[in-house]
């Protein structure tokens, strides 16, 4: 009921109105609106219509146009990562549900809060073949945290509202709401759920006080701690709290490629990054450690590497908010489900109280260790070479940024070096399809990231194969003016395959090179925006600040770098962690 | 090793592809599902029979409750339980001595005859599932037409009940 109060002539009319009944698509842009979401990334078509009429009738929920529906779902994906709020897409049916697909995926295989509306045929219309119907729920059921479709309007508005209940606790992920045509259009009366209730749906948050304690006593007696973290730390807010209980216990600390940021790759307790491209200090700690503990991390093939010779010595802890992640692939010792900064909260208070127990002179021994492994500087490469080595680049850039950009990357080698040599103090600064290891990502994930924060300096790092994948939302960035900086590696190969073929397939290069690629700066000057292409070493850091000092201009920087160059260290897939190879001049084991 | 999982679920559309498919997409067996709805119209009843390590077994409860769909489960084989199956089969039955053979096996086996013509039986027989393995061994020479198994349903013994 709504009472309306209007003065005419000095009177005072009262109006009420009853049971004011909106349609559906009025119902779902009032929602999106009363739920908060300021930013839709979107592409319409027939089974949209009516919801993009509403959409055109207002102005508080901003529709970001893409060229493609998988920049939609990556823009909204970089968006969430880099304000942990959900990203929120709208696409049309058939088509535009399909090419939603690659970006949901990515989303679910690296847990990113995000709510995709996909239109549908009218429900009388539904499993008819239709034109442009697919079976949405069905397509994505393997590759969401959960979907719904709607088959009556009165059910929207409380559909919606588990959707981004859904999409955004426990752990997060993608939910898909699919809605039918005439379900937009059919009217009901629409209240704002403020709550929802779903009693098969109960995250754990509070973990286990018996298995905390069990932990912090295993930390404390350790003589070799090692600390390990993921991409959980990030999505639960628990970098603080990770930072602290480090410090308080006095380990080295290594992030997975999906952590990185979440505690200060400055500072002297970060040992970098571990797993098939980690440093070799973070490699041999986890191979020599006698007591882990994993926080908000999922023990990925890429990080485990060989299962039976993960952590050979060490009596394992895990703390995740998934208990399906728990002892999925390495079995753990000492289990512990909940929210990473909650038990981290409650175990840096044990850990304080026991600290004067802590065998120091084991961990100064520990400490010793690592000093040495670090001795081999493994991330060293030549930096004498006439041509650009990615490595420089990359260097370059955390240097003109002073290692206060937002990077969103794309896939492969590059992907690899950004997370090596950008030193990420934050969290939510780094953006990449770590799970999925999606090409095309970086670019619309970067535009969704500039969305997000105007102000901040974002960039693309990329290659000339992956930015190809998605070069259309160039587009897009020029029509909401997002100046992002794409610094491309540009090596004519899809890099990582080419490494591989070396490595493992007796250099035959099988169609990972690139005969044919576009003058990326022309193309780039057609997309309206400005190119660069820098060939020498010693132009690099030059150009970088002229790019960087362009503030409202998208710069595409076509870096042409050393082609032959691989990623090191490198332990090769179902090796062990102490089985690196430093480079071709330094094998190990 | 066999387990029995029950499981309480949302009686929504989609709710049993879910379950049905996590089983595909993560590689485990699925040897029998059954389904049904509740005394509570809300909620479906589904008893899944699978096979697999202890850690696989883990992941599996694990993965199901993550469901959201998921309410609440209990794998059956922890703990003293009672298995049923039923079964349909139809055989041919001609001749006096084939159709009293026929009739005396399903009384040692405590079924029925459900359905009769000149040439053919119909039998109702419930049990768990070996005992039901048993009874078609028993069969021997008799032409099968036609066999229809529900699949495993289970239940806990003693006063312990899965419910909302």
């Amino acid at each position: 009921m709504t009472l309306l109060s209007y003065v005419i002539d000095k009177k005072e009319y009262y109006l009420e109105i009853v049971n004011v009944e909106l349609n559906g698509a009025e119902i779902l842009i009032r929602f999106l609106k009363d739920e908060g979401v300021e930013h839709v990334f979107g592409y319409p078509g027939g089974a949209v219509l009516y919801i993009y009429d509403e959409l055109f009738k207002q102005e508080e929920v901003k529709h970001i146009l893409v060229r493609h529906e998988q920049g939609a779902t990556h823009a909204a994906d970089g968006y969430a990562r880099s304000t942990g709020k959900p990203g929120v897409v709208l696409v049309t049916s058939g088509p535009g549900a399909t090419n939603a697909v690659t970006g949901i995926a990515t989303a679910y295989m690296d847990s990113i809060p995000m709510v995709i509306i996909t239109g549908q045929v009218n429900t009388w219309a539904i499993g008819s073949d239709a034109f442009q119907e697919v079976d949405a729920v069905g397509i994505t059921r393997p590759c969401v945290k959960h979907n719904f479709l709607v088959k009556d309007v009165k059910d929207l508005a409380e559909t919606l509202k588990k959707a981004f209940y859904v999409a955004t606790t426990g752990r997060p992920g993608p939910v898909v709401v699919d809605v039918p045509k005439d379900v937009t259009i059919a009217t009901t009366e629409y209240v704002f759920p403020e709550t929802v209730e779903m009693r098969s749906y109960n995250p754990v948050v509070k973990g286990h006080p018996k298995q905390i304690k069990k932990a912090a006593e295993l930390l404390l007696a350790a003589k070799r701690p090692m600390i390990y973290s993921g991409g959980g730390v990030i999505l639960g807010e628990g970098s603080k709290e990770l930072i602290d209980f480090t410090r308080a216990l006095g380990a080295p600390i290594t992030n997975t490629l999906m952590g990185l940021g979440a505690y200060p790759a400055t500072d002297d307790q970060f040992i970098g990054m571990l797993g098939m491209h980690g440093t070799y200090e973070a490699n041999m700690a986890m191979h020599e450690c006698d007591v882990l503990i994993s926080v908000g991390a999922r023990f990925d093939d890429r990080v485990v590497g060989k299962i039976e010779q993960f952590c050979p010595d060490a009596t394992i802890i895990h703390i995740d908010i998934d208990p399906a992640s728990i002892s999925k692939s390495v079995v753990v010792d000492v289990p512990i489900v909940g929210d990473v900064a909650t038990v981290l909260t409650d175990m840096i208070a044990l850990v304080k109280e026991g600290k004067s127990g802590q065998d120091e002179n084991a961990l100064k021994a520990w400490w010793n260790q690592i000093t040495e492994w670090r001795g081999m500087n493994c991330l060293n490469y030549d930096r004498h070479s006439a041509l650009i080595k990615p490595q420089f680049a990359i260097e370059k850039l955390y240097e003109v940024t002073h290692g206060d950009a937002y990077v969103a990357s794309d896939v492969g080698q590059h992907q690899m070096w950004a997370a090596q040599f950008y030193k990420f103090d934050e969290p939510r600064r780094w953006i990449n399809s770590g799970g999925l290891g999606t090409m095309g990502f970086g670019l619309p994930a970067a535009i969704g990231v500039q969305l997000a924060h105007p102000d901040a300096t974002v960039a693309c790092v990329t290659g000339d194969a992956s930015i190809q994948m998605c070069i259309q939302e160039l587009s897009t960035a020029l029509q909401y003016n997002t100046p992002v900086k794409i610094i491309s590696l540009n090596n004519r190969y899809m890099g990582m395959v080419r490494q591989w073929q070396e490595f493992f397939y007796e250099s035959r290069y099988s169609q990972s090179y690139m005969e044919t690629i576009p003058d990326f700066v022309k193309l780039t000057e057609s997309y309206g925006h400005v190119g660069m292409r820098i060939e020498k070493p010693e132009d690099l850091e030059g150009a970088m600040k002229e790019a960087f000092a362009m503030k409202d201009r998208l710069v595409f920087m076509d870096i042409i770098t050393d082609q032959t160059e691989n990623v090191y260290p490198m332990i090769a897939a179902g090796k062990g962690h102490h089985e690196m190879h430093l480079s071709p001049e330094r094998e190990l084991a | 090793m066999r387990h029995i999982i029950s499981v309480l679920l949302e009686n929504e559309s989609g709710a049993l592809s879910r379950v049905a498919g996590l089983f595909s997409a993560r590689g485990y067996n699925i040897e029998s599902l059954t389904v049904a709805p509740t005394e509570d119209g809300s909620l479906s009843r589904m008893t899944l029979v699978t096979e697999g390590s202890e850690q696989i077994i883990e992941q599996i409860t694990k993965q199901l409750n993550k469901l959201v769909d998921v309410v609440k489960l209990l794998d059956l084989t922890e703990g003293a339980h009672i298995e049923r199956e039923m079964m349909l089969i139809k055989v041919t039955a001609e001749g006096v001595d084939a159709r009293e053979e026929i009739k005396r096996l399903i009384d040692i086996f405590r079924g029925r005859i459900i359905d009769v013509t000149d040439v053919t039986y119909t039998l109702e027989l419930t049990g768990t599932g070996s005992k039901l393995d048993a009874f078609i061994e028993a069969l021997g020479n008799t032409t099968i037409l036609e066999t229809v198994r529900s699949g495993v349903s289970g239940i806990a013994r003693g006063a312990k009940s899965l419910h909302v």
